[in-house]
């Protein structure tokens, strides 16, 4: 036990890095999924088959990959750019992979949010004289949104445990720190029950906070 | 900047991974869906001595990452010397078996949720009509009411199997050099990542693809007509 307290507050400083890439990726992921699903009502054809097969090849593909695609790839992109070994920092290539994997399934979510807004509000909104484009930002995109909150919820569930993966890069977020004090203790069992605590734990609490948040965004509904 | 003497090359060492990935993803994937049956059955068991643990484990493999339940199996079980000493031990040090492991154990977890809910949707008049045509519970329970959830399934279990595929890549870390592995350590000799990774990546995509189409040929033969693809979101 007093082992784990020796190690808690690196630990906790962890946590805070596995919710920053979390967060990172989360709305970084919901911009690219607004951008897409909004190019993919808008856009012309060629754009429509971009986007599915983006979001296509992306869910076929292990994170892990894509991970390493961005951490190697970005590596040999900014050496041969300065001409020398550059690595590229962890925690944005952690942003950026898990950002291009959220986007993926998000503009899925909001595609299949966007069905369920009715017909009808763009019709209103259009006869009101509202350009489609307005009609989008104002009146569909709101109720978009607090349609795909359960999906939207379920994904930041998802992204905080993919987060784990880039402790494979080095990056020092709560598993990479549970895999650091495992080795200097030797008691792998100890700290990664522990680790995986800290992630059920602020698992739960989000779940806490979506279900509030969906009670919020039904309302009125 | 990309080279094609490369792809040739990395092609034939990424598909030295590619048994491993096969094996993996489909022990996994059958022990998940084995596994998966008992604990759905618990989760909608009127017993709360049956429905309070399988929920418990639901949410806590639910609640936490792959990775940390992979580590736990691995490095962690090797720290109790009773496991060490047990009948076990010859299963658990190796890291293909603990890789089948936590990956089934996640799966089932997931899965287990999946196959409570096409329970719950059965409807109760059919236990009525069972027993009012003198159907036994053991046949109620594989002639009526399992062929009838498996089949509304089909399309889940397909996309559990693509679900189980990617996590294989997860053992990797573990040691195993299935495709990403060989393509992770392919990468440090060559320093051509975009080349090896775009191969596995595609690697990945063929597989997924032979699956969703194994999948759709089962659907086609024993799915139920009109019921719905599974919901977008991941659960991995």
């Amino acid at each position: 036990m007093s082992v784990i307290l020796t190690y808690l507050p690196h630990l906790l400083q962890g946590l805070v890095v596995t919710l920053q890439v979390a967060a990172g990726s989360f709305v970084i992921g919901l911009l690219i999924a607004v951008l897409a699903v909004f190019g993919w009502n808008f856009g012309p054809r060629p754009l429509r088959w971009f986007i599915s097969a983006y979001v296509t090849v992306v869910r076929g593909l292990p994170e892990l990959l894509i991970i390493f695609l961005v951490f190697y790839g970005g590596t040999v992109l900014l050496s041969g750019a300065f001409g020398t070994y550059v690595e590229v920092n962890a925690l944005t290539a952690g942003i950026c992979a898990l950002s291009v994997v959220s986007g993926a399934y998000l503009t899925e979510i909001l595609r299949g949010a966007l069905l369920t807004v009715p017909q009808g509000q763009w019709e209103a909104a259009t006869s009101l004289g509202l350009s489609r484009m307005t009609a989008f930002r104002d009146v569909v995109l709101p109720q978009m949104l607090s349609y795909a909150v359960p999906g939207l919820g379920n994904q930041w569930l998802v992204i905080l445990k993919e987060s784990a993966l880039v402790s494979i890069i080095g990056l020092e977020e709560l598993m990479r720190k549970g895999v650091v004090a495992a080795g200097a203790t030797h008691s792998p069992m100890t700290f990664y029950l522990t680790v995986g605590a800290l992630y059920v734990a602020i698992t739960g609490v989000s779940t806490l906070i979506i279900g509030a948040a969906d009670r919020r965004a039904a309302r009125g509904r | 900047m990309m080279s094609p003497d490369i792809f040739i090359k990395a092609a034939p060492v990424v598909l030295q991974g590619l048994q491993l990935t096969l094996i993996i993803t489909i022990a996994s994937f059958l022990l998940g869906q084995l596994l998966a049956l008992p604990l759905g059955l618990a989760r909608q068991a009127s017993s709360p001595l049956l429905r309070w643990p399988a929920a418990i484990y639901t949410f806590l493999i639910r609640g936490s990452p792959l990775l940390v339940q992979l580590f736990i199996i691995y490095y962690g079980l090797g720290q109790i010397p009773a496991i060490r000493n047990s009948i076990l031990w010859p299963i658990l040090r190796e890291p293909l078996y603990c890789g089948i492991i936590a990956i089934s154990l996640n799966s089932a977890a997931y899965m287990a949720e999946v196959v409570a809910g096409a329970l719950r949707r059965v409807p109760e008049g059919q236990t009525e009509a069972c027993i009012s045509l003198g159907i036994s519970r053991r046949h109620r329970f594989t002639d009526v009411l399992l062929p009838q959830v498996y089949r509304e399934l089909l399309p889940n279990i397909g996309n559990e199997i693509i679900l189980v595929l990617k996590s294989s890549s997860l053992a990797s870390a573990v040691t195993i050099m299935e495709i990403t592995g060989v393509a992770r350590a392919f990468t440090a000799r060559t320093f051509a990542p975009f080349e090896v990774f775009i191969t596995a990546g595609i690697l990945y995509l063929a597989i997924g693809f032979a699956f969703t189409f194994l999948f759709r040929l089962l659907e086609r033969r024993y799915g139920i007509t009109g019921t719905r693809t599974p919901a977008p979101e991941a659960s991995a």
